[in-house]
C-alpha cells in the first residue's frame, strides 16, 4: 500500500515534471504558434546549469559550486531563456520553418556538447550526486516522494497562475493578435518580431526550470535523457492536452506519461528480453502515429483552446 | 599535408547534395520543412537492402561487377527501391499532408512531418532492429588519384552516378513541361493554377523526385559508411543546412550546398577531431541566416 503511495507521488512529480515543460511549450506554440523541434536541448540547458551550480565540487570538472538548489533553478530559467532569445533573434525575422529548423539543430548540437564536453557535463556518463530537493528524507521513499510532489505541485501551480494572468494580459492578447494575423498587429503599432522573441524566451527558460526540477528529483541527468523521443514525447502531450489551453497542457502531460509508463511496464513485464528495444520502438511508433492522427482528426486536442478575453470585459 | 579529407568530404557532400535536392524542391512547392525527408533516405536504403538480398538469394551470388563491391542485384534494387520511396512519400503525402494542406497553416505540416518522421524511423528499427547492416563486408583498396588522394572504386562509381544525376535533374528542371511547371507552382501557385498548371500532378512529381533522389543519397551512404535506421534522421540537419545554404528552390544550389556542407565538416574533422562533426552543419546554418538569410541562388522575398 505504501509502495503504491510512493509509486503514485513519483508518478505525478515525473507527469508535473513534464506539465512544466508542455506549460512553456503552451507559450511557444499554443500562444504565438512558434514550433519549436529542439525542446529536449532547451531543458537539458537547465537541468546541465542547475547540476553544475549546485553539485559539490568534482575533481577533473568546471563547476560543482555547492550552491543552493533555488539557485540552480534560476540560474537554469535565465540560461535557458537567455540562449533561446539568442536564437530567435536570429531565426524569427525569418521564414517560420527556419525557427524549426534551427531549434532542431540546437538540440543535436547541445547533445553533442553534453555527450563529448567531459570537463563540463561529465560525458556519457553525466552527472551524479545532484542534491535533491528534502534529501535529508531520501531513506524513507514515501515522506520523500509526498514532499517532492507537494514542491513540484506548488510550483506548477505558481507557474500555471502566472501564466493565467499572463495570457489574458495585454501582453498576452498581442501574441495570439500576431499569431491570427501579423499584419494587423504590425498596423497597430505592435513590434511582432520582439514580441515573438520574448514569447519564445520565456516558454524556454520555463522549460530550462523543469529541466531543473527533474534534475533535482533524480539526482543524476545524463545526456541520452534529452534526445529528440523527448522533444517528440512533449508535443504529443501538448496536442494530446489542447493547445492554447494551459489546463490541457497539464492534463496531456499526465495522461501521455501514464500511457507511456503502462505501455512501458507492460512491455517489460510481457514482452521476452530480446525483443524489448523492438517493443519500445513500436511504442513510439504508435504515439507517432497517434499525434499525425490527432492533427488531421482533431487538431484541437481534448479541451481545446480556450477562449480568452480581457477580464475586464466579462459578462 | 594530406589532402584525403577532401575527397572524402566531396563523397559525403555529393550524397547530402542529393538528398538536398528533395528538401529544397518540397520546402519550395510545397511550402513546408519535411522533417521525415531523412526518413526517405533511410526507408530507400533498407529497401534497396531488402530488395537485393532478395534478388541474391533467388539467383544466388552477389554479382559484383569489376572492382566495385555490389554488383547488378544492389543497382536493379536500388532503382525499384527509387520507386518504392517515391510511392511511400505520396502515401504519405495522401494520408497526412494532403489532409493538411488545405487549412493553410504551414507549420502544421512541419509538426505532422516531425511526427511522421518519427513513427517512420521507429517502425524501421522495430522490422530491423538498430544493428547496423552492410551491402558488403569485404573491404575495398582505395587507389591513388592525384595529390595523395586514394579514392575506392564504389567511391569513383557514386561521384560519377551522383554528376549524371544532378544533370538530368537541372536539365529536366530547365527543359521539361512538368519541370517548368514545377518552377512555376514554386514561384507563384495561384498564378500556376489560373495558367492551367495541374498542381496536383505538380505535388505529385515533386514527392517522387524528391523520394527517389533521397533513396539514391541514402543507397551512397549505405554503400559508403553502413545502413542504420536512424542514418537519414542523423541527416537531417545537413540536409536542411544544404538546402538553406544554396537557396530554397535551387537544384544546382542544393547540390553545391551539399558539397560546401560535406567538405567543411571532413576539414573540421581535420581541427578539432570527430566528435563535434555534426555541430558545424549547425553552425553553417547559423551563419547563413545572420549573413544571407536567401541563401546563394536564391532570391530575397
Amino acid at each position: 500500500m505504501l509502495d503504491l503511495l510512493a509509486y503514485a507521488a513519483f508518478f505525478l512529480v515525473t507527469a508535473l515534471s513534464y506539465g512544466i515543460i508542455c506549460l512553456g511549450l503552451n507559450v511557444q506554440w499554443g500562444q504565438t504558434g512558434l514550433f519549436n523541434v529542439g525542446v529536449a536541448g532547451f531543458v537539458a540547458i537547465g537541468a546541465y546549469t542547475s547540476a553544475l551550480l549546485t553539485t559539490p565540487d568534482v575533481a577533473g570538472r568546471f563547476g560543482g559550486f555547492g550552491l543552493p538548489i533555488w539557485v540552480g533553478w534560476i540560474a537554469a530559467m535565465l540560461v535557458s531563456g537567455l540562449a533561446a532569445a539568442f536564437i530567435g533573434a536570429i531565426t524569427l525575422r525569418l521564414r517560420a520553418d527556419y525557427l524549426a529548423i534551427t531549434t532542431f539543430g540546437i538540440a543535436i548540437a547541445i547533445q553533442l556538447v553534453a555527450l563529448n564536453a567531459e570537463t563540463l557535463t561529465g560525458g556519457p556518463f553525466g552527472i551524479g550526486f545532484i542534491p535533491r530537493a528534502f534529501g535529508g528524507l531520501e531513506d524513507r521513499p514515501v515522506i520523500f516522494n509526498l514532499a517532492n510532489l507537494a514542491l513540484v505541485g506548488i510550483v506548477t501551480a505558481l507557474l500555471y497562475y502566472g501564466l493565467e494572468r499572463l495570457v489574458r494580459s495585454p501582453w498576452g492578447r498581442v501574441l495570439r493578435a500576431i499569431r491570427e494575423d501579423e499584419t494587423a498587429a504590425a498596423s497597430l503599432g505592435k513590434n511582432a518580431n520582439l514580441f515573438r522573441i520574448q514569447a519564445f524566451a520565456l516558454g524556454s527558460a520555463i522549460m530550462g526550470l523543469a529541466g531543473a526540477v527533474q534534475a533535482h528529483f533524480i539526482g543524476f541527468i545524463a545526456p541520452e535523457n534529452y534526445v529528440s523521443t523527448m522533444t517528440f514525447q512533449v508535443w504529443a502531450m501538448l496536442i494530446i492536452g489542447g493547445s492554447g489551453n494551459n489546463r490541457g497542457a497539464l492534463l496531456g502531460a499526465v495522461l501521455v506519461w501514464g500511457l507511456w509508463s503502462i505501455t512501458g511496464a507492460l512491455l517489460a513485464a510481457f514482452v521476452p528480453g530480446e525483443y524489448q528495444a523492438r517493443a519500445a520502438a513500436l511504442q513510439i511508433v504508435l504515439i507517432g502515429a497517434a499525434l499525425a492522427a490527432l492533427l488531421v482528426l482533431r487538431p484541437r486536442g481534448i479541451l481545446g483552446e480556450e477562449k480568452m478575453i480581457s477580464r475586464f470585459l466579462k459578462d | 599535408m594530406n589532402l584525403q579529407f577532401i575527397a572524402d568530404g566531396l563523397i559525403m557532400g555529393a550524397l547530402i547534395g542529393l538528398g538536398a535536392i528533395g528538401v529544397t524542391l518540397t520546402y519550395s512547392i510545397l511550402r513546408f520543412a519535411n522533417f521525415a525527408h531523412g526518413e526517405f533516405l533511410a526507408w530507400g536504403t533498407y529497401f534497396t537492402l531488402a530488395l537485393a538480398s532478395g534478388f541474391g538469394a533467388m539467383f544466388g551470388g552477389s554479382g559484383t561487377i569489376g572492382a566495385l563491391s555490389f554488383g547488378w542485384p544492389v543497382i536493379v534494387a536500388g532503382m525499384l527501391a527509387a520507386l518504392l520511396t517515391g510511392l511511400l512519400a505520396l502515401v504519405l503525402d495522401r494520408l497526412l499532408f494532403a489532409k493538411l494542406r488545405n487549412r493553410g497553416n504551414a507549420i502544421v505540416m512541419v509538426m505532422a512531418s516531425f511526427g511522421a518522421s518519427m513513427a517512420l524511423r521507429s517502425l524501421l528499427e522495430f522490422l530491423f532492429t538498430a544493428q547496423p547492416a552492410y551491402f558488403s563486408r569485404d573491404i575495398q583498396m582505395a587507389f591513388p588519384i592525384a595529390f595523395g588522394i586514394r579514392l575506392t572504386p564504389d567511391q569513383l562509381f557514386l561521384l560519377a552516378m551522383t554528376a549524371i544525376l544532378v544533370l538530368v535533374m537541372e536539365r529536366f528542371m530547365a527543359l521539361s513541361p512538368i519541370g517548368r511547371a514545377m518552377r512555376a507552382v514554386s514561384e507563384n501557385p495561384v498564378l500556376a493554377r489560373v495558367s492551367g498548371v495541374d498542381v496536383e500532378r505538380v505535388i505529385r512529381a515533386t514527392w517522387m523526385i524528391g523520394g527517389a533522389l533521397a533513396c539514391a543519397a541514402g543507397v551512397m551512404l549505405g554503400i559508403t559508411v553502413q545502413i542504420r535506421p536512424f542514418m537519414g534522421f542523423d541527416l537531417l540537419l545537413p540536409l536542411f543546412a544544404a538546402a538553406i545554404l544554396g537557396g530554397i528552390g535551387s537544384v544546382p544550389g542544393a547540390v553545391l550546398g551539399g558539397l560546401i556542407v560535406g567538405v567543411a565538416e571532413a576539414s573540421a574533422v581535420q581541427v578539432v577531431g570527430a566528435d563535434y562533426r555534426a555541430a558545424i552543419a549547425f553552425l553553417i546554418l547559423i551563419a547563413v541566416l545572420l549573413v544571407r538569410p536567401a541563401g546563394i541562388f536564391g532570391v530575397r522575398e
